[in-house]
């Protein structure tokens, strides 16, 4: 009886031992997640990125609130992508963002690319096409504020299946008029909650927030939900966006919590 | 009565710290040490409190701390009003130039919280298997007389503070101070932490329910953050009263003084 509990509780023990290396290790090829460099504080951030992955149900939507409980919305960051002033700008794509601003974002397109069958641009019209989500989120900034606002856009599993997400696609890479880009995995990307945002309280999208288009990723912090979009590249391995991308700045990928 | 369960007690006071438990300690020492550093670092990206769902620069917060230069800060473009009103709904481009070192502070608090939680977890479960916590840690309901906790508050009082031994068992007040942090303020600070996290809070709602929104979990989580540093340096001033070498001995070493 004893050996038999005695060999049953070591099986557990080695059950439990390979699921936990299994947080860091199994299942996933380096090229699927994103690279530590090394680094102590981005291995805590993978840690917990594939522990959130694990031990947290999927696909659950984030409260939405009623529309009264709105509240006044900081815009920070970068609030005008043709402003040279700003940390961000970009010489070439800034005086671009200018003229498309000009002509009321009447020639501004939305491309995506990538691993889909049919690279395609999106006019702003083409997304007002599509079946729209409109919701009311809260939005959680890394500094420690928050503020809760209407959201009205396509959401984003639309506009990657128009295009002809591939199978075998596994992050979705968004990028600005000025020098920022972001990525998330392919369960946050088709999260019926994560939207291309062109409207803001029951107006166009004001400048500040991201005219015309933004990404809404409700599920994790503010500065996943990149502003001023440019393109969209889906990619079959992980890509840290170089210069431009949270990771090489210091900051999480994953940024759930 | 008293006296002689207290002469009961320093009689008995030979018996050290476990490996285990010297082991854990100092990782949760370490622990929390980080947790309170780089969590002041984010306070000070944004010191301003809140009560309820949310809370930003635009609406009022319960209160402010002068912890860094984003204290009151301005630098704000003109609003623009969404839905006007008594309290009407706005949005300002932020033009001042925050302090945020948040980048490495946010990933070295999570770090640092993965230890706690893992160290503190399996330092309960050994605890409650074991007897440790039910036999040293957890105060018997005679212990919690009025009469009792009064003697020890004088006790603790009187200089110099008897010498301790460098381990349990311990008197009633040092009891409920390790009760009241490993079962109350180390859970609620984790607990409330977690109800930041829109990933978390999308799984599990309730937990807005329970503590009145993120924003109150946040102001929680900062007085819990207090409560912990209070103790902290009750807990070293008591270490260097009663014997610093010994007790810090005990702590590293687990030598049992008294045998030696």
């Amino acid at each position: 009886m004893n050996k038999d509990r005695l060999v049953f509780s070591r099986r557990q023990l080695v059950t439990g031992l390979a699921s936990t290396s299994g947080l860091l290790l199994a299942g996933c090829s380096s090229k699927e997640l994103p690279p530590t460099y090394g680094n102590v504080l981005r291995m805590g951030d993978l840690l917990t990125y594939r522990a959130f992955r694990m031990l947290l149900p999927a696909q659950s939507l984030v409260r939405e609130y009623a529309h009264r409980d709105i509240s006044s919305s900081p815009a920070v960051g970068n609030t005008n992508p043709a402003d040279s002033q700003q940390e961000t700008f970009n010489a070439d794509r800034g005086p671009l963002y200018d003229r498309l601003r000009a002509g009321d974002f009447a020639d501004w397109r939305l491309r995506v690319e990538g691993r889909v069958a049919r690279p395609a641009s999106f006019s702003l019209a083409d997304l007002k096409r599509m079946p729209a989500r409109r919701q009311i989120t809260k939005h959680t900034c890394e500094e420690g504020w928050s503020a809760i606002a209407e959201w009205t856009g396509v959401p984003l599993r639309t506009v990657l299946e128009a295009a002809g997400i591939l199978s075998s696609a596994r992050f979705v890479n968004y990028y600005a008029y000025d020098d920022i880009a972001e990525g998330i995995d392919m369960l946050d990307a088709i999260h019926p909650q994560t939207i291309l945002a062109y409207g803001m309280n029951g107006r166009h999208l004001p400048l500040a927030h991201g005219a015309p288009l933004r990404m809404r990723v409700e599920t994790q912090l503010g500065y996943k939900s990149v502003k001023f979009l440019e393109r969209i590249v889906v990619t079959d391995e992980f890509d840290d966006l170089g210069k431009i991308g949270s990771l090489q700045n210091g900051w999480a990928w994953y940024v759930g919590i | 009565m008293a006296a002689a369960a207290l002469g009961e007690v320093q009689q008995r006071s030979v018996e050290g710290h476990a490996r285990w438990v010297r082991f854990s300690h100092w990782i949760l020492a370490a622990s929390v040490l980080t947790l309170a550093v780089s969590g002041f670092v984010i306070l000070m990206a944004h010191p301003r409190l809140y009560w309820g769902a949310v809370g930003n620069d635009l609406t009022p917060a319960l209160f402010e701390l002068p912890i860094s230069r984003n204290y009151m800060h301005g630098g704000w473009a003109a609003p623009v009003t969404f839905f006007p009103g008594a309290n009407p709904v706005v949005s300002e481009a932020r033009t001042y130039d925050i302090f945020n070192e948040n980048s490495w502070a946010r990933s070295l608090h999570f770090l640092a919280a993965w230890f706690l939680v893992v160290t503190a977890l399996s330092y309960i479960a050994a605890g409650l298997i074991g007897g440790h916590l039910g036999h040293h840690l957890i105060p018997r309901f005679r212990e919690l007389s009025p009469r009792l906790l009064w003697q020890d508050v004088v006790t603790h009082l009187h200089l110099p503070m008897p010498r301790a031994s460098g381990g349990p068992p311990y008197g009633p007040l040092q009891k409920l101070a390790y009760f009241v942090v490993v079962f109350l303020a180390l859970p609620l600070i984790v607990v409330t932490g977690l109800t930041m996290s829109p990933a978390v809070t999308a799984a599990y709602p309730v937990l807005l329910d329970v503590f009145g929104g993120s924003q109150s979990a946040r102001t929680i989580h900062f007085f819990a953050f207090a409560a912990l540093v209070l103790f902290l340096v009750v807990h070293v001033a008591m270490v260097v009263l009663t014997g610093f070498k010994r007790q810090m001995r005990a702590m590293i070493l687990g030598d049992r003084h008294e045998q030696r």
